[in-house]
């Protein structure tokens, strides 16, 4: 590499060349996996759909089947500005709305999670669909690592009461983790109000198309 | 000042790895070394996007000059870590849902560049692409053993959750040597990675002094 003095228009456009070149090989790139990464999510989100509704109570494809609601205020920051609820149907009949819900105050930001939600309000079932929670203490409530999420399968916004949906910690009923609560508090308190979502809104979800 | 490459090798896996001689790399090796799965996983990662780094940069290095050459450097690993992340977001999908998180991480790594200025930018292609290699899995190597270290001390087990890494035939890796209920929180927090990794500095110069090697103070510039 020589150290020889050259005029600035030489190193500008070296730079300038590598920028479009990797400019270019990124636009391409990104072109190509374009398609398949949507793919991708597409089948996450029905394998997230078939955790949360079990596949023997409905016949549809509860993808397909979905209503727009404007997204609760909870969640905050980079939320979409409207909720998908996805509808579980068997004969025509909604058996099960499913919808994603951002649970706040989580250690690394929202947590995203998928509930599952029988129309008489009794939870379907829960799962964590991303995270940024701390590797080995938070991330026990992705349902790949801990069953602490399954618990919640059956319970509803009157079972238990309202004042026991927390943590232990801060005298509810769901246990937290040694060295980590604010993770479960957060999820705790996701599903609560999530549920509080179907609840005030579960007329319009389940309405006919 | 052409290394053999049995040199190149034995300097990234031992004699100049990237943490334990030289302390670089030291934001993921702390972020990422809760497990020993993580610490693995981090360094697979961080090895290929050090490879295929070393190996442009050697390709263009008569092309670049001196005075613009760490934006070029930085602008070459950024992009292979974008490529890494895309194409494993498209074809190594389930792979991707356990690294995908780690993969930006590489960005902020300053092993990557250190190997590119003192090296890539010197030496032909070949041997700039074994010393990515290598360095790469000599820092896997260092990952690893931490994540491993603090992982059974913190919480009782060994390579919890390798099977969502690697797949299920990595089941039998997943052991517990602890009670349940074992768990020294510290070493899963942050100042366990400090903790451990600085042992394991000692510990690497303690081996290297007992075998009779002098220790001498490593920089990224000596190869």
């Amino acid at each position: 590499m020589s150290h020889a003095i050259r005029p600035t228009w030489v190193h500008a456009t070296i730079l300038g060349t590598f920028c479009a070149g990797f400019g270019i090989a990124l636009a391409l790139t990104d072109d190509i996996t374009k398609a398949p990464i949507k793919e991708r999510a597409l089948e996450d989100k029905m394998n997230s759909l078939g955790q949360v509704i079990p596949r023997s109570i409905h016949d549809n494809n509860p993808v397909t089947d979905t209503v727009k609601l404007p997204n609760p205020k909870v969640g905050g920051h980079g939320a979409p500005a409207e909720t998908e609820i996805y509808r579980a149907t068997k004969d025509g009949k909604i058996v099960a709305v499913a919808y994603e819900y951002m649970a706040s105050g989580g250690y690394g930001g929202p947590i995203r999670l998928m509930l599952g939600i029988a129309p008489d309000g009794k939870l379907l079932g829960v799962r964590v669909i991303s995270h940024k929670e701390t590797p080995g203490l938070g991330d026990k409530i992705e349902a790949a690592k801990n069953e602490w999420i399954t618990r919640f399968t059956g319970l509803s916004l009157g079972n238990p009461p309202a004042e026991k949906w927390k943590v232990k910690k801060d005298g509810g009923q769901f246990d937290q983790f040694s060295g980590a609560t604010i993770t479960p508090r957060a999820v705790v308190g996701g599903i609560r109000q999530g549920l509080e979502f179907f609840a005030t809104n579960s007329s319009r979800m389940m309405e006919k198309k | 000042m052409s290394a053999s490459y049995g040199r190149i090798v034995k300097d990234g896996l031992w004699e100049n790895n990237g943490v334990l001689c030289m302390l670089l790399g030291m934001c993921p090796t702390m972020a990422m070394t809760g497990t020993g799965t993580n610490g693995l996983g981090m360094g697979l990662a961080t090895a290929v996007v050090m490879a295929a780094s070393n190996l442009m940069v050697a390709m263009f290095r008569n092309y670049v000059t001196h005075e613009v050459r760490i934006p070029v450097y930085i602008l070459i690993v950024a992009a292979n870590v974008t490529f890494v992340d895309l194409a494993m977001n498209a074809w190594m999908h389930e792979l991707y849902k356990v690294l995908g998180l780690f993969i930006p991480l590489i960005v902020s790594n300053c092993l990557p560049l250190a190997r590119l200025e003192a090296f890539a930018a010197k030496e032909p292609v070949l041997p700039s692409l074994v010393d990515g290699t290598f360095m790469g899995l000599g820092f896997t190597f260092a990952l690893t053993v931490i994540g491993l270290v603090r992982e059974a001390i913190g919480q009782g087990t060994l390579f919890a959750d390798a099977a969502l890494l690697l797949g299920p035939w990595a089941k039998v890796m997943e052991m517990r040597i602890m009670p349940g209920d074992w768990g020294i929180l510290v070493l899963i927090l942050p100042p366990g990675g400090f903790l451990i990794a600085g042992l394991l500095v000692v510990a690497k110069r303690m081996i290297d002094l007992a075998s009779g090697k002098e220790i001498k103070m490593a920089g990224a510039h000596s190869v």
